[in-house]
């Protein structure tokens, strides 16, 4: 608890005070909207209709996975999400700014400020050690200093971590450097997780343990999380499933679990 | 942002220390052009200073007008060896040229060779006969004891004034003031001045004038004549010799054009068929040498470039292939909120950093090496600060130049490629 509130104390400078430790589950506040995004590539002389037409929402404290075949769109809508491509037509609001039609460098703030990355081949920086990665994402905003070293600190100890600061990615485990990945994506306080096949390139006891820890940083600290999968048994801890197909919305599960769980408890 | 900059900075240091190996032999190429650039402009700062130096003790208002023998034709050497070979400067022709140009002082000089004796000190030297008005247009000054006066030469003195060297080598032991000095065995001169030690070249000949014994020039006419006989390998060859070297030394620099043509005119007329007086005038040659210098720092400078542009290129190179390699990072870094400026600025950093370390071993370097050159070629070299500061600051904007590109490049990948790339 002290150490969560250094990271309040921290982060008081920021305009908007969303810490780890103020949960907001209960609000229903839409942080991510698609209304109506189509992209389309040009590949030589055919128009591929990489997305056609998707509308969603993402509410605050969501787990969303996003599924589908190859070539379903599922890449696009990453891409999309995660602010590295902008939509063809349509709208993507992020936080209630539509961001379809930013410029680079302000993509690059919203990615800095709102998003946090993961990746399936975790992506940490090699030359740098774990607290440099940490640092990442914070130096593009300008703000590394003692306070981004106490809050990398204290989320290095909140993904199980401990005490590995001063090593370097390729010294860690797989597990490991997701971990570390992880944290690097909750530096900057995001909006939400975006992950993009978080555990495929992890063994099926480290892939639970990661899952855990996705599902214990909602429950704790109501990190709002959207991963993109293929694979069911991932899909299955989050709320909801969007399935995608040709570019579209072919259905929306609902609660998988939390139905299943629903109904042991009846 | 002082700690950012130092960040971005550790982090290029960071970056290139994953190839070692590569990145010190792109660094070498920078490293041996700054040395080079920074030893090559000692070494031409050396030679250009050794030559202002020795111009400089020529005098730059003056005018040296020297007796040289001519070259042995087939009949001067058939010719009976009782007959004296005559050349060079006369007597009178110093007094014409005194009359030609008035405003200017006219010195007469003549050298002789023998052998001088003090004790058990012996040494062979240079006696060279002058006047008063020689120490003024050598801009000599007597270290001790007085220079030769009007007095001395109307009167045919046996007094000599000493150079510094000479002194030492025929009184090591004892103040030379009023002793005296025996030539050839049988003059006896008494000493009544020492020279300062000058250090330079210029002397009578090859013989620095430290290393020579001044006398009065009627003193020197009246004991040794105008013939000298050499004797060499049972042979004997005469020499008739009146003048070894008049100087001239005009009011300024100013007027040295002038008086050297009034000066070659007249020699040229009276010593037409064999060339047997040489004019030299130092300002000339100083402008001749500052002509050619300037054409040496031309080439330099191109050697240089050259070897800098190599340089460039190689960091070109390396980063283009570090961009290539690290296409990955970049998509990580643009995905975590880097703008394109950052990863411009982090390459450009990287490709200064590359290079700068390569300019600081190279200043290193640079700055050793003509201290070799001057302990193993006796060259004289010269490190001029602004010229260390100019070929560190080259190495590092070459660097930065040949960066841009990469950078550019790096940052205007998409990120999604970027990303993708394995």
């Amino acid at each position: 608890m002290v150490a969560a509130e250094m990271v309040a104390a921290a982060d008081a400078t920021t305009a908007e005070n969303r810490t780890l430790t103020a949960p907001q589950k209960s609000s229903d506040d839409i942080i991510a909207e698609f209304v109506d995004v189509h992209r389309h590539y040009q590949m030589g002389d055919n128009l591929v209709r990489a997305l056609n037409g998707v509308s969603m929402q993402v509410k605050r404290g969501d787990y969303l996975t996003i599924m589908g075949r190859s070539g379903s769109g599922k890449s696009t809508m990453l891409n999309l999400l995660g602010c590295l491509d902008r939509p063809t037509t349509g709208e993507y609001r992020v936080g209630g700014r539509d961001v379809s039609k930013l410029s680079d460098d302000a993509l690059s703030d919203v990615r800095g400020t709102e998003i946090g990355f993961i990746f399936q081949s975790f992506n940490l920086i090699p030359q740098l050690t774990v607290l440099e990665n940490l640092e990442v994402p914070l130096f593009y905003q300008g703000r590394v200093g003692p306070e981004s070293r106490k809050k990398a600190e204290y989320l290095a100890d909140r993904v199980g971590l401990g005490q590995r600061l001063e090593h370097r990615p390729l010294e860690l485990s797989g597990g490991q450097q997701q971990r570390v990945a992880i944290a690097r994506a909750l530096m900057n306080d995001p909006l939400f997780l975006l992950a993009d096949e978080a555990t495929g390139n992890l063994d099926s006891n480290t892939e639970s343990e990661i899952l855990n820890l996705f599902d214990d940083l909602r429950e704790k600290d109501g990190i709002t999380i959207v991963m993109v999968t293929h694979n069911p048994t991932v899909a299955e801890r989050a709320d909801r499933t969007l399935w995608l197909k040709d570019g579209e919305v072919e259905k929306l599960i609902e609660n998988h679990r939390n139905a299943a769980v629903a109904g042991e408890h009846a | 942002m002082i700690r950012d900059s130092w960040r971005i900075v550790r982090l290029g240091l960071k970056s290139l220390m994953l190839h070692k190996l590569r990145s010190s032999l792109t660094t070498a190429g920078i490293l041996f052009g700054v040395a080079s650039v920074i030893a090559m402009l000692a070494v031409g700062e050396g030679a250009k200073r050794e030559a202002l130096e020795r111009f400089r003790d020529m005098g730059v208002s003056n005018l040296i007008a020297r007796s040289k023998k001519p070259a042995e034709t087939q009949s001067s050497s058939s010719q009976s060896s009782w007959t004296a070979l005559a050349y060079g400067l006369l007597y009178s022709e110093a007094d014409l040229i005194k009359a030609s140009i008035p405003d200017a002082e006219v010195v007469r000089i003549r050298e002789i060779k023998r052998p001088m004796m003090r004790g058990e000190y012996f040494h062979t030297s240079i006696i060279v006969g002058t006047e008063p008005k020689f120490l003024k247009v050598a801009s000599m000054t007597v270290r001790e004891g007085r220079w030769l006066s009007d007095t001395d030469n109307e009167r045919l003195m046996n007094v000599c004034v000493l150079g510094a060297t000479l002194a030492r080598m025929l009184f090591p032991l004892e103040n030379p003031m009023d002793q005296t000095v025996l030539v050839s065995g049988n003059d006896r001169y008494r000493v009544v001045g020492i020279l300062k030690e000058q250090g330079r070249t210029a002397g009578a000949g090859s013989t620095p004038y430290d290393e020579c014994m001044f006398v009065p020039i009627n003193t020197s006419r009246r004991r040794f004549g105008d013939s000298i006989t050499t004797r060499s390998g049972g042979s004997f060859s005469r020499e008739r010799v009146e003048l070894n070297e008049v100087k001239v030394m005009m009011q300024s620099s100013d007027e040295v054009p002038a008086g050297a043509r009034i000066l070659r005119d007249l020699l040229d007329s009276k010593h037409k068929e064999n060339s047997d007086v040489v004019v030299t005038v130092p300002l000339e040659l100083l402008r001749q040498e500052e002509e050619s210098k300037r054409m040496f720092n031309i080439v330099l400078a191109v050697i240089a470039s050259i070897s800098l542009l190599v340089g460039g290129i190689g960091i070109m190179n390396v980063m283009l292939a570090t961009v290539t390699e690290r296409t990955r990072e970049i998509g990580i870094r643009r995905a975590l909120g880097a703008k394109k400026k950052h990863i411009i600025q982090q390459f450009l950093v990287e490709a200064g950093v590359l290079s700068a370390l390569g300019g600081i071993v190279g200043v290193l370097i640079g700055i050793a090496l003509p201290f070799g050159i001057t302990y193993y070629f006796e060259q004289q070299t010269h490190i001029l600060p602004q010229h260390v500061l100019l070929a560190f600051c080259i190495s590092a904007g070459v660097g930065i130049v040949f960066g841009i590109y990469p950078a550019w490049r790096a940052a205007n990948m998409d990120p999604v490629d970027a990303l993708r790339h394995e």
